[in-house]
C-alpha cells in the first residue's frame, strides 16, 4: 500500500512538475552517466557535463528556457522566458538571497558552485513561485539532500585546465556518510586570465579569481528527525567585466542556513522541513585598473538577508497538497564615491541604494489531484505582504529630489495562482496551465540612485511610486514518442501589464559622464513576450543518437518598441555517441539574425553566428575508484561572434580545448 | 540596599532642581553654550564679546552673535541697543560691508543677534576692522576693534555690476550645513549705495542651475527660483543636491520688470554662468 502510494506520488509529480524542468534532463547534456546513485545521489551531477568543473553558469545555460547574459566571463545573469533578475525569483534552496550590485554583477547564481549544489530546479512562469513572487519563473539552486548511507569517508579531487583565458580549476571534496551523522566538505578554486574572442583577440579585463568553501552536516535525532547545518563560503577577487567601466575587487558571500526535517509515512503531514537562514554580501566595485576614465569611483554595496521557511506536504486520497510558509528581511545599501580629477575638490558621496529594508512574509498553497492514471490538474496559489522601508533620512531625502511627496514606506500586498492540466498516453503527453503573478518592484527599480547603465548609456533613477508589475500568463507543451523517436514542442506567453522599465526624461541632467540621459523607471502600459521551442531527437542504434532544438522569442511593449534582450531564432544540432567507458558528440549551435532588436533600450542588431563544439569522455574504475577524464574543443572553427545576450557586443571565446578529470576515492 | 542608591539620586535631583530655581538670580547666565568666541572688544566699562560657531570670521554671510559684560559689575547687560559698523581699509580708500541690524536674540537674555557679510579679504586676514556703538539706559558708549576676517575656501559671496549700472553684493545665508536632497537656500542681496551703505535689494528674482564640474556638470532637478521673502529679507528658493561635492550655483539675477541684470543660463558652449556661487559639502 506504501509502496503504491509513493509510485503515485512519483507519478503525479513526474507529470504535474512538467514544467519543472530539472536541468540535468537537458538535451543538451551529452554524455548520458548514470551516475547518480554513484556520486552520492547529486542529480546535478557534474559528471554528467561536457565539463566536470563547469561552473553553475555554464550549467544553466543548458538548459533551453534559460539564457545567460554575459557582461564578462564571470557572474553571467540567467535570464528565463526572456526575462531575467527582476522578474525571476532566484533562490539558494528556498533561501532568497539577494545580490549587493547595482549593476546586477553579482547575481546570485555567483556565490555558489557546482560543488555545492544537489539538483537545480527551474519552474517557468507561475509554476516557479513556491519560493517567491515572479513573472518570468523560479531557479531553486538546491543543495544535496541528506546523506546516511552508511558509506564512510569518500573523497574526489578534480582537476580542469582550458588552453583559452589559461583556465585553471581545482577542486577537492570529502564526505563522511555514517548511520546517524553525515559530514560533507567541498572546496573549489577558479582562476582564469583574460580570454581570446575569435582570431586570438585577447578580451581585456575578462580575467576572474574565485573560491568556494562549503560545509555541510546533519544528525539524524531518531527515525523522524534531522537536523542539519550548511555554510557556504565563496569569495571572488580580481574579477574583470570587460562590457562595463568597472571591475570588481571583492564579491564576497557568506551563507548560512539550519534545517530541521520530520518524515513521518504514517502521518497526514508527511513532511514538514523548517528552514532557519542568514546570508550576507559584501560586493566592491573599482575602476582603478582601467586607465581611461574620466572619474575615479568606488561602488561598494551590501546586502544582508534574514529568513525562514517552513514548508509540509500532506496527502490526501488522491490529492497532495503542499504548503510553503515563508518569510524573509533584507537590507540592500550601496554607495558611491567619486574622486574628482582636481585635487582641491573633495570626494563626492551619493547612496546608490539608499538601505532599502525590505519585509516579506507570505504563504504558498498547491494541490495536485489526479482524476486518474492518465489525467491530473493541480492548482497553486501564493499571498504574501511586502514593504519596503528607506532607512536612512539622506536616502529619503535624496529621492525626495525626484519625488516630493513619498515616506519612506511602501507597502504592497502580492498575489499570483496558477493551474496545470495535463493528460497523459502512452505515445504523447499534453498539458496546458494558465496563471496571473505579481511582483514588487526591486530594489534597483524603486529605489536606485542614479544607477549607470552600460547598455543604453544612461542614468536609471528608481521610483517608489511605481505599481506591482502583473502578468497573466499561458503555456502549453505536448510531446509524441514513437519508438525512438521523440518530438516534442512547449510554447508560452505572458501579458504583462505594468511592465516597468526605464523612460527618457529630458529634463534630467545625467549624472555620469558621458552619459546618453537620464530614464526613470516607469511602467508601460502592457508588453507581451512568447516563446515557443521544438525539439526531437532520434535514436539511430543504441549508441548513437541525433538531437535537434530550435526556438523563437518575440517581446514588445505597448509603446510599440521592441523589448530589450529578447532572444533571436535559436538552433542547436548535436550527435552523440555513447557507450559505456566512452562518449562523444558534436554540437552545432547558434542563432538567427537579431531583426527584431530594440535600438530604444540600447541595443543592436546582433549578427547570426553558428559555433561547432566537440566534446568527449572517458570513464573507469580502477579498483573500487573511478576515473572521470572529459575533454574537447569549444569553437573548433575558432569563430568570432557575440550574442543578442552579450552586454554591449563583447566577444565570446574562440577556439578553447579544454580537460577536466575527476578521481573518485570510495 | 535599594536605599543605598535611591537617595544619592534624590538628592542630586534635588539638587539640580534648586539650582535652576536659582537662575532668575543668578548673575552669571551661559546663553552662549554652542558658540565660540571670536573676538573681544573692550572700552573701559566693557568688554563686548562676538561669537559665532566657528569662532572665526570668513567671507560671505557671517551670523553673530553679541554679548555685552559689564566688566565692573561682572555682569552681562541686557537692556543696551546695538549698531555696528565694519570698515575694510584699502590702500586708497576704505569701504563697509552689508550688516544687519542688531537686536536681542530670540527667548535669550544676555544675547544679541546679527549678521555681517564680508566681502573681501586679504590673505593674512587683516584690514577689517569694527566698531560697535550702544546705548545702555540712556549712556552711549563705543568700543573699536581691527578683526580677523579670513578669504572663504569657496566663493560663497560676489559683487558684480548689474545691467542698471549699479554695484550688487549676493551672498548665501542657507544652508550653512547642506546635504543630499532638497535644500532651502536663501541668499542676500544688497546694492551697494556709498562705500559705507548696502541696502537690502527687494524684489528682484533669480533663476537657479546647480552644476557639479567635476562630473560633467551634471545638474539636478527640481530646483526653484529664489523670490524675495519678506520675514527674513532673504531670497529663497530650493536648492536640490544629489550628492556630495563641489557645486557650483550659476544663478541670473532678473529685477522686478523681469530684465536680465547679471547671469547667463548654462549651455554645452557656455558651461558657467558669469553670476555664480559656490558650495561644498
Amino acid at each position: 500500500m506504501k509502496k503504491l502510494i509513493i509510485v503515485m506520488i512519483g507519478v503525479l509529480f513526474s507529470g504535474v512538475t512538467f514544467a519543472q524542468e530539472e536541468i540535468n534532463t537537458t538535451k543538451k547534456d551529452t554524455t548520458k552517466l548514470d551516475e547518480i546513485t554513484l556520486v552520492g545521489r547529486r542529480k546535478l551531477s557534474n559528471y554528467r557535463q561536457e565539463k566536470t568543473l563547469s561552473s553553475i553558469d555554464d550549467y544553466l545555460e543548458k538548459s533551453n528556457k534559460i539564457t545567460m547574459i554575459k557582461r564578462g566571463n564571470y557572474a553571467w545573469e540567467p535570464s528565463m522566458n526572456n526575462m531575467n533578475s527582476e522578474r525571476l525569483n532566484v533562490t539558494i534552496d528556498g533561501m532568497q538571497i539577494f545580490g549587493a550590485c547595482t549593476d546586477k554583477m553579482d547575481p546570485i547564481t555567483s556565490y555558489v558552485d557546482v560543488s555545492n549544489l544537489q539538483k537545480v530546479s527551474v519552474g517557468s512562469g507561475q509554476s516557479g513561485s513556491e519560493n517567491g513572487h515572479t513573472i518570468g519563473g523560479g531557479i531553486d539552486l538546491q543543495l544535496p539532500n541528506s546523506k546516511f548511507h552508511q558509506s564512510g569517508l569518500k573523497t574526489s579531487i578534480d582537476l580542469g585546465y582550458e588552453t583559452n583565458g589559461n583556465y585553471k580549476t581545482g577542486g577537492l571534496d570529502l564526505e563522511y556518510s555514517g548511520n546517524r551523522f553525515y559530514i560533507n566538505a567541498d572546496g573549489i578554486y577558479r582562476k582564469s586570465d583574460n580570454y581570446d574572442a575569435g582570431n586570438s583577440q585577447e578580451v581585456l579585463y575578462s580575467q576572474f579569481h574565485k573560491y568556494n568553501i562549503s560545509l555541510q552536516s546533519g544528525y539524524q535525532l531518531n527515525d523522524q528527525h534531522t537536523l542539519e547545518a550548511t555554510v557556504i563560503y565563496d569569495k571572488a577577487t580580481d574579477v574583470g567585466y570587460p562590457a562595463l567601466p568597472m571591475d570588481v575587487s571583492l564579491a564576497e558571500a557568506l551563507i548560512t542556513a539550519v534545517t530541521h526535517k520530520y518524515e513521518n509515512d504514517s502521518t497526514f503531514v508527511q513532511s514538514l522541513e523548517s528552514k532557519l537562514y542568514f546570508n550576507t554580501i559584501t560586493h566592491i566595485m573599482d575602476d582603478s585598473k582601467r586607465p581611461d576614465v574620466p572619474i575615479q569611483m568606488d561602488m561598494p554595496g551590501w546586502s544582508d538577508t534574514y529568513g525562514f521557511y517552513s514548508k509540509a506536504s500532506m496527502n490526501a486520497n488522491k490529492h497532495v497538497l503542499s504548503v510553503n510558509l515563508n518569510g524573509f528581511y533584507n537590507r540592500s545599501l550601496a554607495e558611491m564615491t567619486m574622486y574628482p580629477n582636481d585635487p582641491n575638490q573633495s570626494a563626492m558621496f551619493m547612496y546608490t541604494w539608499p538601505d532599502i529594508r525590505t519585509l516579506y512574509s507570505g504563504i504558498y498553497a498547491k494541490d495536485v489531484y489526479a482524476f486518474n492514471d492518465n489525467a491530473s490538474i493541480s492548482a497553486a496559489m501564493r499571498v504574501g505582504f511586502h514593504q519596503n522601508k528607506i532607512a536612512i533620512e539622506t536616502g529619503l531625502e535624496s529621492l525626495q529630489i525626484f519625488y516630493p511627496e513619498i515616506g519612506d514606506t511602501k507597502n504592497r500586498v502580492l498575489s499570483s495562482f496558477t493551474a496545470n492540466y495535463q493528460f497523459k498516453k502512452h505515445h504523447y503527453d499534453v498539458s496546458f496551465g494558465a496563471g496571473y503573478g505579481e511582483r514588487a518592484p526591486s530594489v534597483s527599480e524603486g529605489y536606485g540612485f542614479f544607477l549607470y547603465n552600460s547598455f543604453d548609456n544612461y542614468d536609471y533613477i528608481g521610483n517608489p511610486t511605481l505599481n506591482n508589475e502583473k502578468a497573466f500568463e499561458v503555456n502549453f507543451q505536448a510531446n509524441y514518442h514513437d519508438g525512438d523517436f521523440h518530438l516534442g514542442v512547449e510554447t508560452s506567453y505572458f501579458y504583462i501589464m505594468d511592465y516597468i522599465i526605464g523612460s527618457i526624461d529630458q529634463t534630467l541632467s545625467p549624472m555620469t559622464i558621458g552619459a546618453n540621459g537620464v530614464r526613470i523607471y516607469n511602467a508601460l502600459d502592457n508588453a507581451s513576450i512568447f516563446d515557443v521551442y521544438v525539439n526531437s531527437s532520434y535514436k539511430l542504434s543504441p549508441a548513437f543518437s541525433v538531437n535537434g532544438t530550435v526556438g523563437y522569442n518575440y517581446g514588445s511593449g505597448s509603446n510599440n518598441k521592441n523589448l530589450p534582450l529578447i532572444k533571436p531564432i535559436s538552433y542547436l544540432a548535436e550527435v552523440n555517441y555513447s557507450a559505456k567507458q566512452f562518449n562523444a558528440a558534436i554540437q552545432l549551435e547558434g542563432n538567427g539574425n537579431q531583426s527584431h532588436y530594440s535600438s530604444f533600450y540600447g541595443e543592436d542588431e546582433t549578427p547570426s553566428y553558428a559555433v561547432l563544439n566537440l566534446n568527449l569522455g572517458n570513464e573507469m574504475t580502477i579498483q573500487d575508484n573511478k576515473f572521470v577524464l572529459k575533454y574537447g574543443i569549444e569553437n573548433i572553427l575558432d569563430t568570432t561572434y557575440s550574442t543578442y545576450a552579450d552586454w554591449n557586443n563583447i566577444p565570446r571565446q574562440g577556439r578553447n580545448f579544454y580537460m577536466n578529470m575527476s578521481y573518485i576515492i570510495q | 540596599m535599594k536605599l543605598k542608591y535611591i537617595i544619592p539620586i534624590l538628592c542630586v535631583a534635588l539638587l539640580t532642581l534648586s539650582c535652576s530655581t536659582d537662575d532668575d538670580t543668578d548673575p552669571i547666565i551661559n546663553e552662549v553654550e554652542d558658540l565660540v568666541k571670536i573676538k573681544e572688544l573692550t572700552n573701559a566699562t566693557h568688554t563686548i564679546e562676538l561669537f559665532n560657531a566657528s569662532g572665526t570670521f570668513k567671507t560671505g554671510y557671517n551670523a553673530i552673535s553679541i554679548r555685552i559684560k559689564d566688566n565692573a559689575a561682572n555682569t552681562y547687560v541686557t537692556n543696551a541697543t546695538l549698531s555696528w559698523m565694519p570698515v575694510m581699509q584699502m590702500p586708497t580708500m576704505q569701504h563697509s560691508a552689508p550688516k544687519s541690524d542688531i537686536s536681542k536674540a530670540l527667548a535669550k537674555k544676555t544675547v544679541y543677534d546679527g549678521f555681517i557679510v564680508y566681502q573681501m579679504a586679504n590673505l593674512d586676514g587683516s584690514g577689517w576692522s569694527l566698531t560697535i556703538n550702544y546705548t545702555i539706559n540712556g549712556t552711549n558708549y563705543m568700543a573699536s576693534s581691527d578683526i580677523v576676517v579670513m578669504q572663504s575656501e569657496y566663493q560663497n559671496v560676489t559683487s558684480f555690476m548689474g545691467a542698471d549700472g549699479k554695484r550688487y553684493l549676493m551672498a548665501i545665508v542657507e544652508p550653512q550645513d547642506p546635504k543630499i536632497g532638497i535644500n532651502t537656500l536663501k541668499v542676500g542681496l544688497y546694492t551697494m549705495e556709498t562705500m559705507m551703505s548696502f541696502p537690502k535689494v527687494e524684489g528682484f528674482r533669480m533663476t537657479l542651475d546647480p552644476r557639479m564640474p567635476g562630473m560633467g556638470n551634471h545638474s539636478s532637478p527640481n530646483n526653484t527660483d529664489l523670490t524675495y521673502n519678506m520675514t527674513d529679507g532673504l531670497y529663497e528658493g530650493n536648492l536640490s543636491l544629489t550628492m556630495t561635492g563641489y557645486w557650483v550655483l550659476n544663478l541670473k539675477l532678473l529685477n522686478a520688470a523681469d530684465e536680465v541684470l547679471k547671469g547667463e543660463n548654462v549651455t554645452e558652449q557656455n558651461p558657467k554662468s558669469s553670476l555664480y556661487l559656490e558650495l561644498e559639502f
